[in-house]
């Protein structure tokens, strides 16, 4: 593309590019500007609305990702991540817009309503197909959240959990692992969000939940009374641990400006500082070995 | 109804008349030969002109719908030859869930629904009470949205504290549906009942049948065989409805779909399923037609028997 192109229309060529990923002229922008991205300059990284940054999360938005459903603070793991990228991006947090979105209208096709849209969105071969994300900005694993007296409890190995009721939230890796790594004898139940998962745990219509692990601890601390973290799932061959991603349209060019923000944050020591402050320690877990 | 027969009796009348014209007067002949003709014109021109009008529809909608500047994004996502092909089989599988639970909630519909509307209909000044639970009834559970009716009851009710099995979803999600659907289906009911028309009532009664028996023997045969296509319509919704309970926990094909839908972020599985429930809804909506022909072939056709 050429360089000497009036700044307004290279802005305008990249919004075009940008709202209809037009794959091949966005790619060109995104390969050639990686280096330039944490200047400020939003001509490298185009917005959808130029000067500011919309940033996209759920709604509403659960702890400990985002505290009291309110993204602006920058309280919460995913808040304090965002508003940290956006400053390597050059947004202050008052040039930052939040929007709420769920699964369906973020994977939507045609124009998005956001820059990136950061909500436990764990990166898939198969998702990234439609849209794009940028590098893990956090590694979890599956834990499993059971009350106190329930067929759960005490499990140490997936075999002792092939005869519990299992339910997860609908549409996650959550349901996935239980549906093709625990295989239980029963179908699990699948609900909208994790707060009707938590109501048949506490019904009894189920005896564990399955969630990552952050969630697993507020679950269990501060949400169902009884319940506690039976155990989590070990990390290994990256097939039952989540990565968590910020979500683009797809071939974004700013994608490359975000992993460069990323990338900048894990060396300094910022994201490892947000995990201390805002998840708990996921060492004390006792692992549920998959043999 | 009660007008059909005349309705018949004064066109044999008419093409009685017309056929005696016809042989006194065979001008009048040739006149219909033309008019015939005419008509015949004017059905192959609509015809022509219906063709042409479809024709040019599709063939807009073929060339400028790709020529759309998402079109390539929207046919990727929903409709994407993969994922329908690796998705369809599981949303099969999930749909038999759909078809078990209407199968067990029509029969309790339809008696349910049957109950309250002899409730409504009773006229005994000492059971009013029981008018006035069924009116509150149908005014409830009409009023309320499905969804919020099995949401409310499907995570309310088992919170009470039952143990397994006694708090499925499935049970309360099946209960839910048929308290919303009898009350539709009691109206349904009542419409026909209202419809058997009054002579009837008197004419059993002064054969000395009592009112219980005239409605169980006079009233009851003819207002349900007049209100079943109606009621086919109700069972055809509920076909749809039944996937609502995927909300309170079971796998069935919505949620199936769903879930399908979130692993390869692409919108294929909700065709798939969309397609699934046409392929049993439209025999279902053409069968109701055939009765509903038939019931006014039926109708129309018979004298006062």
């Amino acid at each position: 593309m050429n360089r000497r192109l009036g700044r307004f229309s290279l802005i305008s060529v990249a919004a075009l590019a940008a709202t209809f990923a037009l794959g091949a002229c966005g790619g060109d922008d995104s390969g050639s500007t990686s280096e330039g991205d944490a200047s400020g300059e939003s001509t490298e990284c185009p917005t959808i609305t130029e000067g500011t940054l919309t940033i996209a999360t759920g709604a509403p938005a659960f702890s400990p990702w985002v505290e009291n459903d309110a993204p602006e603070s920058g309280e919460g793991f995913e808040a304090a991540v965002a508003l940290a990228v956006a400053t390597e991006l050059g947004y202050e947090s008052d040039a930052v817009v939040w929007v709420r979105t769920d699964f369906n209208q973020a994977i939507q096709p045609g124009a998005k309503n956001f820059d990136f849209n950061i909500q436990q969105y764990s990166i898939t071969p198969e998702r990234s197909e439609t849209v794009s994300f940028s590098d893990p900005y956090y590694r979890t694993n599956q834990a499993v959240v059971a009350l106190a007296d329930s067929a759960a409890a005490g499990a140490t190995t997936v075999a002792d959990l092939v005869d519990v009721k299992f339910g997860a939230q609908a549409g996650t890796t959550s349901l996935d692992f239980i549906t093709n790594v625990i295989k239980p004898n029963t179908e699990p139940f699948a609900y909208d969000d994790n707060a009707g998962a938590k109501a048949a745990l506490e019904a009894g219509q189920i005896d564990a939940i399955v969630v990552d692990l952050p969630t697993g601890f507020y679950i269990a601390a501060v949400e169902i009374e009884g319940a506690s973290v039976i155990g989590q799932f070990p990390n290994d061959a990256g097939t039952t641990s989540d990565e968590f991603g910020m979500l683009f349209e797809k071939d974004s060019p700013l994608v490359a400006c975000v992993n460069a923000a990323l990338a900048t944050l894990t060396e300094n020591g910022t994201l490892a500082e947000f995990e201390k402050t805002w998840l708990s320690d996921k060492t004390g877990v006792p692992v549920i070995s998959l043999g | 109804m009660s007008d059909h027969p005349g309705t018949v009796a004064s066109a044999a009348e008419s093409s009685m008349t017309s056929d005696v014209a016809m042989i006194a007067d065979t001008s009048a002949d040739a006149q219909r030969l033309q008019r015939h003709a005419f008509e015949k014109r004017l059905k192959r021109r609509s015809g022509l002109i219906a063709g042409t009008s479809t024709a040019i529809v599709v063939a807009l909608l073929i060339i400028f719908i790709p020529r759309t500047p998402g079109w390539y994004k929207v046919r990727r996502s929903f409709f994407n030859g993969e994922v329908f092909a690796d998705t369809f089989p599981g949303l099969l599988s999930a749909f038999v869930k759909d078809i078990q639970i209407f199968a067990w909630c029509a029969p309790c519909i339809v008696i349910l629904g049957m109950i309250l509307a002899v409730c409504r209909s009773v006229r005994t000044p000492a059971l009013f009470p029981l008018r006035l639970f069924a009116a509150a009834y149908t005014d409830i559970f009409r009023g309320v949205p499905v969804i919020l009716t099995i949401l409310l009851i499907g995570f309310g009710v088992p919170g009470l504290g039952m143990s397994r099995p006694w708090n499925s979803p499935y049970l309360w999600g099946s209960v839910a549906l048929v308290l919303a659907y009898s009350s539709y289906v009691a109206e349904v009911f009542r419409a026909g009942i209202e419809s058997v028309h009054e002579s009837q009532r008197a004419a059993a009664r002064s054969l000395g049948l009592s009112s219980g028996q005239t409605m169980r023997f006079v009233v009851l045969p003819q207002a349900v065989r007049r209100v079943v296509p109606p009621l086919m319509n109700d069972f055809i919704s509920l076909q749809k409805d039944v996937a609502l309970v995927s909300l309170i926990g079971p796998i069935e094909i919505l949620r199936q779909a769903g879930i399908d839908k979130s692993k390869y972020a692409n919108f294929t599985p909700y065709v798939g399923a969309a397609i699934i429930f046409l392929l049993l809804t439209i025999p279902e909506t053409r069968f109701v037609d055939h009765l509903m022909t038939r019931e006014r072939r039926r109708t129309s056709g018979t004298t006062i028997r």
